[in-house]
């Protein structure tokens, strides 16, 4: 069971929250831990817009344990709006539909079944701007 | 730190699927046979191992490697660590042992690549792959390590205008070079004509231009000048220089996921401490389960400019006879990825280069070998120079 570890990125994975620099503007994604050299108030936190576009793209058709039910399935690099980069799934598209540059949103869907846990992992994903 | 450091001895199993041998069984192998190519070099004289493997726990079902494989080979009582830092465990794991006979704690040091990955099935094996990415950012949305890869590929592709063929050279030169190596796992050649009718794996990715990941152990003995002397009156291998670089883990994390920055600095510190320059290494092993993985070394560590690595293979560029020769031995894609173990494998091959008894795939005249390994999507990189005096 790893129920309190998927309960501490809730603000990542249905807010997409983030942080912004308070003083250069600059956003992150997902919120980093201090580094060294950092102080707490550096960085405030800020839930991001969810649109982006297509870095790149793939489909994946060897899935890991855990994910067979979506394979094959489109994984992408999407850059935010606000600047950061973000991993995640598309969905409601297929490879067709996809190009790097396209405009996408965010939409809230299951991430992973755990299996034995009956765990249904809910997060971020990605699907075209229609 | 320029180093003293010699390769006394170095021995691999084949890569395969070795359903009948165990994690132990392989490591006994390498191991046996390193020291049998030695025959001056007594076991009672090693004063430490070195343990590479990245998939103990996620795959063979066994932690706590650095006493588990000291007893297995018979070296139990001697000071043993496992070093884990995923692909690239291998690697650091040499610098550690290198820098434990520089730092004067030992004059004979085991560097063991050992993994068994074979018991499980290809979800789990992808699973335990993931982890070498972020958790949390990365394989918990279902992004594995060939995935990731591909996103690099993909934009590659769409910044230097290549189609996905121009990586058909990397594969083609890895089974070309494994024809002859009966360590291979894969002993077979392909033709790019093959390699454009093959089906995906995560698109551009496609299956051949995947690596296999298969079971198998390597082992390279490390020791001071003065040992080495003993040992060997003629030609002698000796560890110029290493460097470990790290990068964040999490492509999305960097500002620019086409920079491999570990691979680049590892390499720069490496040649640096080795007093070398990029332009005198004759041959190389890079992490190369995809055409992708090895353009985007050689041009971190400035082989080539970026965005020029696939038009210099299509010319020639990666065979023995070419300007960056790689995969002699048929490199991550054809030997195998042997995982945290392929970084002691390179250091085998490397050694059979520059004593000249590479066979078929020997670069000619070969003095100076630079061998790079990568964790996860160059998250960690070591870098190791050797030379033959």
């Amino acid at each position: 069971m790893q129920i309190a570890r998927h309960w501490r990125q809730r603000g990542a994975r249905y807010r997409l929250e983030g942080q912004r620099h308070r003083t250069t503007g600059v956003v992150r994604f997902p919120a980093q831990t201090l580094g060294l050299g950092e102080e707490p108030n550096d960085w405030e936190l800020v839930a991001l817009s969810g649109r982006g576009e297509i870095y790149s793209f793939s489909v994946l058709r060897q899935p890991p344990d855990g994910y067979e039910a979506f394979a094959p399935y489109p994984v992408a690099l999407v850059r935010l709006e606000e600047g950061p980069l973000v991993s995640a799934q598309l969905t409601d598209c297929g490879e067709a539909d996809l190009s790097i540059g396209q405009a996408v949103e965010m939409v809230t869907r299951q991430l992973v079944d755990s299996g034995e846990d009956h765990m249904l992992v809910y997060g971020y994903k990605f699907r075209p701007v229609i | 730190m320029s180093s003293n450091v010699y390769v006394v001895a170095a021995a691999a199993t084949p890569v395969g699927e070795h359903f009948g041998r165990s994690l132990a069984d392989l490591a006994s192998e390498a191991v046996r046979a390193a020291f049998a190519a030695a025959p001056g070099l007594s076991a009672a004289t090693v004063g430490a191992l070195y343990v590479a493997n990245a998939m103990g726990e996620t795959l063979a079902g066994q932690s706590h490697l650095g006493a588990f494989l000291a007893s297995a080979v018979g070296l139990s009582g001697v000071p043993a660590l496992r070093v884990e830092a995923a692909g690239a465990s291998g690697g650091v794991a040499l610098q550690q042992a290198a820098q434990a006979i520089l730092a004067g704690q030992c004059e004979v040091a085991v560097v063991l690549g050992a993994e068994k990955v074979t018991d499980r099935l290809e979800g789990a094996l992808e699973a335990a792959l993931a982890l070498h990415a972020d958790g949390e950012a990365e394989a918990i949305n279902g992004l594995t390590l060939n995935a990731q890869w591909a996103l690099l590929m993909r934009r590659y592709m769409h910044d230097y205008g290549y189609s996905a063929d121009a990586f058909a050279p990397f594969p083609v030169n890895a089974h070309h070079n494994a024809l002859k190596n009966p360590q291979a796992l894969y002993r077979f050649a392909i033709s790019a004509d093959k390699y454009r009718k093959a089906g995906q794996i995560a698109s551009p990715l496609n299956m051949l231009d995947c690596s296999s990941v298969a079971d198998g152990a390597a082992c390279v003995v490390l020791a001071t000048e003065a040992i080495a002397r003993e040992l060997a009156p003629g030609p002698r291998v000796r560890l110029a220089g290493t460097a470990v670089a790290t990068d964040h883990l999490s492509l999305a994390a960097r500002p620019d996921p086409l920079a491999l920055n570990a691979a680049r600095a590892s390499a720069h510190v490496a040649l640096g401490r080795a007093h070398l320059g990029l332009g005198e290494v004759q041959v190389f092993e890079l992490t190369d389960p995809h055409g992708i993985a090895a353009a985007l070394a050689l041009e971190a560590m400035g082989c080539y400019n970026r965005g020029e690595a696939p038009r210099h293979a299509a010319d020639g560029a990666l065979a023995p006879t070419g300007r960056t020769p790689i995969a002699t031995a048929g490199g991550y894609k054809a030997r195998g990825d042997v995982v945290g173990a392929s970084g002691v494998y390179q250091i085998v091959e490397l050694v059979r280069q520059l004593r000249g008894t590479a066979g078929p795939s020997q670069v000619a005249g070969a003095r100076v070998a630079l061998a790079q390994c990568l964790g996860g999507i160059g998250a960690t990189a070591a870098t190791c120079v050797l030379v033959n005096e």
